[in-house]
């Protein structure tokens, strides 16, 4: 245990000045500045909505595209940029000849992406609450101030969270194997464009394919019908997608751990 | 022994990089692992790593089985393997400092090795600025910070100029005769080795063609005067009327084995004496290749 907490300050040490890190922080950033803006210029024509109908509007905004492209897209990046950090330095040799176990080092270097997943999705929660807010009180004209969806926000990304494990595992490993980004990139951009396809049409057994769960995850929750506004959230984190993104989060990490043991140090 | 290897095998794909090897390396040596590029001396550096597993044979280092006392081992070695492994985004001091935190040294340290590789006035350049002198320099104050029993190290003056060569080169010596370390290194260089090792194996084809002290060794490899002559045909004729023993002529040279510096001197004279032009008269050690030769027959 002291072997994956040092390993995993460390892995915190090598990539706090890298873009890896910091997109976790400026991506929520950057979309919230966006989104606000946005509001902030059009907000004459939002006055008349009720508060709960803004709120879902200015969170739905960005989780709208969260599932089918800005998560899987992130986690393709994440997935690469942690481990990027060892082929381009060719650190892997001495990782694995650190007097430290070889499991603490692999499972340190996946739950750093696991953890920046974390924080990224718990910044998305934040800046979405803090620009609402925000808002109410520059535009006192919008309503923000007179609906609270905080813990529904929070349990959406949850929900998010632990559907994007799935898709994690699979380009954590890939980014392992391979140096050149180009590869797991190309997989994992085809991948998560056949899920978006899988859940958006539908289709009975795209619970089972990791790279529909986000967009999955969003759809179910999410409801398009235009009838009563109360009954466009519908939230049930624990559904079998999340099983099955969990369960094959679980397999692929095991298996990469098997399979760094036998590749990485030629 | 603070390392010795059985029978230590090593596979990749069909070649066999490793043969059958074993090492024995004293404590309190410097160990020169010596072979042209390709032997298997990374391979065999690997497997004592535990990087790569054996196909057969055991390696034990400080009488541990490297197999059940893993990580015990490793933390009693500093290695440098192939080029140095730096994060090129971090500066020396903080590629010091990232290796401090995992091996749990305290940060003085990080200083005290800075200052003994001379990068303390570049510590806060990025790593991926640094010149290959510079980064081998940085490489091996990693292998030092830890304060290891036993130092492994492949090739560490390539890329080096020849004041850094001398500086790494006095720095092992320092490190043996001062504070007890014993150093492992693996260089193509039989001149370079023969400066600093005290022991001495030599490998080729994954194979050990000889191992034991530098006086062994030495013994092997005679050192030859080279004599560049006008006509050399006829330099070496005298020399063999006169019980000199020439052991190869060129068209611009002859060699003749070495025995002392009047020996020499004495070889200089009779050529002069007998109105046969030198052009020059110098002491030459055996290159590795000769050396390798000379082994195999010996055999």
């Amino acid at each position: 245990m002291k072997g994956f907490i040092l390993s995993f300050r460390s892995e915190f040490y090598k990539s706090r000045k890298t873009l890896g890190f910091w997109a976790s922080i400026i991506l929520p950033l950057l979309i919230g500045v966006l989104l606000f803006t946005g509001f902030y210029v059009k907000s004459e024509r939002l006055v008349s909505l009720p508060p709960m109908v803004l709120w879902l509007q200015f969170a739905g905004a960005i989780l709208g595209i969260m599932g089918s492209l800005i998560l899987p897209m992130y986690i393709i990046f994440i997935a690469y940029s942690v481990n990027s950090i060892e082929h381009r330095a060719d650190t892997w040799k001495t990782l694995f000849n650190l007097p430290i176990p070889r499991w603490s080092v692999y499972a340190a270097k996946y739950f750093y992406a696991v953890f920046l997943v974390f924080l990224c999705l718990s910044l998305f929660v934040l800046f979405t609450i803090g620009f609402g807010n925000l808002l109410s009180i520059v535009k006192p004209e919008l309503r923000f101030d007179n609906f609270h969806m905080e813990s529904e926000l929070a349990q959406i990304y949850f929900k998010l969270f632990l559907s994007s494990l799935g898709i994690l595992s699979i380009q954590f490993l890939l980014s392992l194997l391979w140096a050149d980004f180009l590869k797991p990139m190309g997989i994992g951009f085809i991948c998560t464009i056949a899920g978006v396809v899988a859940a958006s049409k539908g289709w009975e057994y795209s619970y089972l394919y990791p790279y529909a769960h986000p967009m999955e995850a969003i759809s179910s929750m999410l409801k398009n019908n235009h009838g009563d506004p109360s009954n466009r959230l519908q939230i049930d984190v624990f559904t079998k997608d999340v099983s099955v993104s969990l369960i094959i989060a679980l397999v692929v990490f095991v298996a990469g751990y098997f399979i760094v043991q036998r590749k990485s140090v030629k | 022994m603070v390392i010795s290897t059985e029978g230590l095998s090593f596979t990749f794909g069909k070649q066999q990089v490793v043969k059958s090897l074993a090492l024995q390396v004293p404590e309190g040596s410097i160990y020169g692992f010596l072979g042209p590029n390709g032997a298997g001396k990374t391979t065999t550096i690997k497997l004592l790593l535990n990087l790569l597993k054996p196909d057969a044979g055991n390696i034990n280092i400080f009488e541990q089985d490297i197999k059940t006392n893993r990580i015990s081992i490793l933390s009693q070695i500093g290695s440098l393997i192939e080029q140095p492994a730096l994060y090129q985004h971090l500066t020396g001091r903080e590629n010091l400092l990232n290796r401090a935190l995992l091996l749990q040294v305290p940060a003085k340290r990080v200083e005290d090795m800075l200052d003994l590789v001379q990068l303390t006035n570049a510590a806060n350049k990025k790593a991926g600025q640094y010149s290959l002198g510079m980064k081998q320099r940085l490489g091996i104050a990693l292998a030092l910070l830890a304060d290891p029993k036993l130092l492994i190290l492949d090739e560490p003056t390539n890329g080096l100029d020849p004041n850094g060569i001398i500086e790494v080169r006095e720095l092992l010596k320092k490190l043996v005769a001062q504070h007890g370390k014993t150093v492992f290194i693996s260089s193509h260089l039989l001149a370079e080795i023969e400066r600093m090792a005290t022991h001495v194996g030599i490998i080729n084809n994954g194979a050990m063609l000889f191992q034991g002290s530098i006086a062994d060794l030495q013994a092997i490899s005679k050192p030859l005067v080279r004599v560049e002559a006008e006509n050399t045909v006829d330099a070496a004729n005298l020399l063999t009327r006169n019980h000199v023993n020439v052991t190869e002529v060129t068209d611009d040279h002859l060699l003749v084995p070495y025995i002392s510096k009047q020996q020499m001197g004495e070889i200089n004279a009779l050529l002069n004496k007998n109105a046969q032009t030198v052009y020059s008269i110098s002491k030459q050690q055996k290159d590795l290749e000769k050396l390798f030769l000379d082994i195999t027959q010996s055999a």
